[in-house]
């Protein structure tokens, strides 16, 4: 199996090609239209700030490659707002995947989002073998808001937010699963298979 | 629900991790990529590893270590010790550590928060501040505790969280190696006035001390050594304690 990471200007991602290694599957980081097209799996991971990421995609058309790919598809963290319409972030159009807006955090408590919280309202094959019980590591400082149609799992923190996003082949996922220990292993699995 | 946070901190020296380790399981018990995975799989739900190398020559043991680290451990981990510069950082987090932690350096130059947080953002930016109480006032120290500031803490703690301090690393001097219990009263006056988490470090001598620093000291994580190290509170067995006293912790699969 090819995993193709999506080489930007996001940072640890080396963090989601070592999670790889350990599950014994050959990654590769990569800006290259023709090996992502070819791969099998893509991840589309992140951390950082949404308009000097959305820059850089549009600077190498990333952006519309993104929106062409047809096999499973995995952003995360960083990687699922750009995903979503709008980041109140900078102001930023983002790719537009999901028909969502993400917005900042209420500072009606600590922000950023730093810690392990759980998944509720689990439903997708991502999730097979989990359930409320399961946390995830977070860091972040905005969040996706609800879709009833595209949300399939949901975490509290201030407000209720979309912990992961599905729509056709595209997959999404806040929290840093390449971090979260065996249940972040188990989402990551669960991508390899789909 | 957000969970508390059990983050067990390692001294590294040249590579290897000092301050006496007693682990049966461990093949090496100088090993620090070993010890942390072993945290990681009982539940630990974070790492800190403190670099004490003096030398220049010998940090660059440092980034091969973090990238050892990355590769094995499945959870986040913060490195600190003599961290200063943007270079520093970038060669850290790129090795795949998660986050940073500057201590003095901040104190020196306390623009190289701002210019920290701007660079990498403040989620990565931990700013340890070590305190001691003299005559009724907290008061800042730097190199290890050793040497005295005149900046009072609470002030210190405010501006650099206004400068982009991403979480604060308490450590009590008045309590580090004690074993008397955590510093609740200033973790929690800090954790209160503070828009960002604070990790309260020091003091841990039994599970209650834990209990404590999470209610009283209001701590959103609790840093401990020896007592892990020496396995007098086993991660598990101090997980299924706050969980039965209602402190929202996370339970391993």
């Amino acid at each position: 199996m090819e995993v193709a990471v999506i080489k930007y200007n996001a940072g640890n991602v080396k963090s989601v090609l070592y999670a790889m290694e350990r599950l014994g599957v050959n990654a590769t980081l990569t800006d290259d239209w023709e090996t992502i097209k070819k791969a099998d799996k893509v991840i589309f991971p992140g951390q950082g700030e949404a308009s000097t990421a959305m820059k850089y995609l549009k600077e190498r058309k990333i952006d519309k490659l993104i929106k062409e790919l047809k096999q499973p598809f995995f952003g995360i963290c960083l990687g699922l707002q750009l995903l979503c319409d709008y980041s109140e972030e900078y102001d930023t159009q983002c790719l537009g995947i999901f028909p969502i807006k993400v917005k900042k955090f209420p500072p009606l408590n600590k922000v950023p989002h730093i810690g392990w919280n759980n998944l509720e309202n689990l439903k997708t094959p991502l999730l097979e073998g989990l359930d409320e019980s399961a946390y995830v590591y977070y860091v972040h400082s905005y969040y996706a808001e609800l879709n009833p149609k595209y949300t399939i799992a949901t975490t509290h923190y201030i407000n209720d937010f979309s912990a992961m996003l599905h729509k056709d082949n595209y997959y999404a996922m806040q929290g840093h699963p390449e971090k979260s220990s065996v249940v972040g292993e188990k989402i990551l699995n669960n991508f390899l298979k789909l | 629900m957000l969970t508390k946070r059990i983050i067990p901190c390692l001294d590294i020296k040249d590579g290897r991790t000092v301050k006496g380790v007693n682990f049966v399981e461990l093949r090496d018990a100088g090993d620090p990529v070993e010890l942390g995975k072993i945290y990681a799989d009982e539940g630990a739900d974070e790492l800190v590893f403190l670099d004490i190398t003096a030398t220049v020559e010998k940090r660059k043991t440092l980034v091969e270590l973090v990238t050892k680290v990355a590769k094995t451990v499945n959870i986040p981990f913060t490195v600190g010790g003599g961290i200063s510069t943007i270079d520093d950082v970038k060669a850290l987090l790129n090795a795949g550590a998660d986050k940073i932690s500057i201590n003095s350096a901040a104190v020196k130059n306390p623009d190289a928060v701002n210019a920290l947080a701007r660079e990498f953002g403040s989620q990565c930016i931990v700013v340890a501040i070590d305190t001691k109480r003299i005559d009724g006032i907290d008061f800042v120290h730097t190199h290890g505790g050793r040497r005295p500031t005149l900046l009072k803490t609470q002030e210190w703690a405010k501006e650099i969280t206004e400068r982009g301090a991403g979480e604060i690393l308490l450590t009590s001097m008045d309590h580090d190696g004690v074993k008397n219990g955590f510093a609740n009263d200033i973790t929690s006056e800090l954790s209160s006035m503070l828009s960002i988490p604070v990790i309260a470090s020091g003091g841990a001598g039994n599970m209650q001390h834990f209990h404590d620093v999470f209610t009283a000291g209001k701590a959103d994580a609790a840093l401990a050594a020896s007592i892990f190290h020496f396995k007098e509170i086993p991660i598990p067995e101090l997980k299924s304690f706050l969980n039965e006293k209602g402190v929202n912790i996370r339970k391993m699969l």
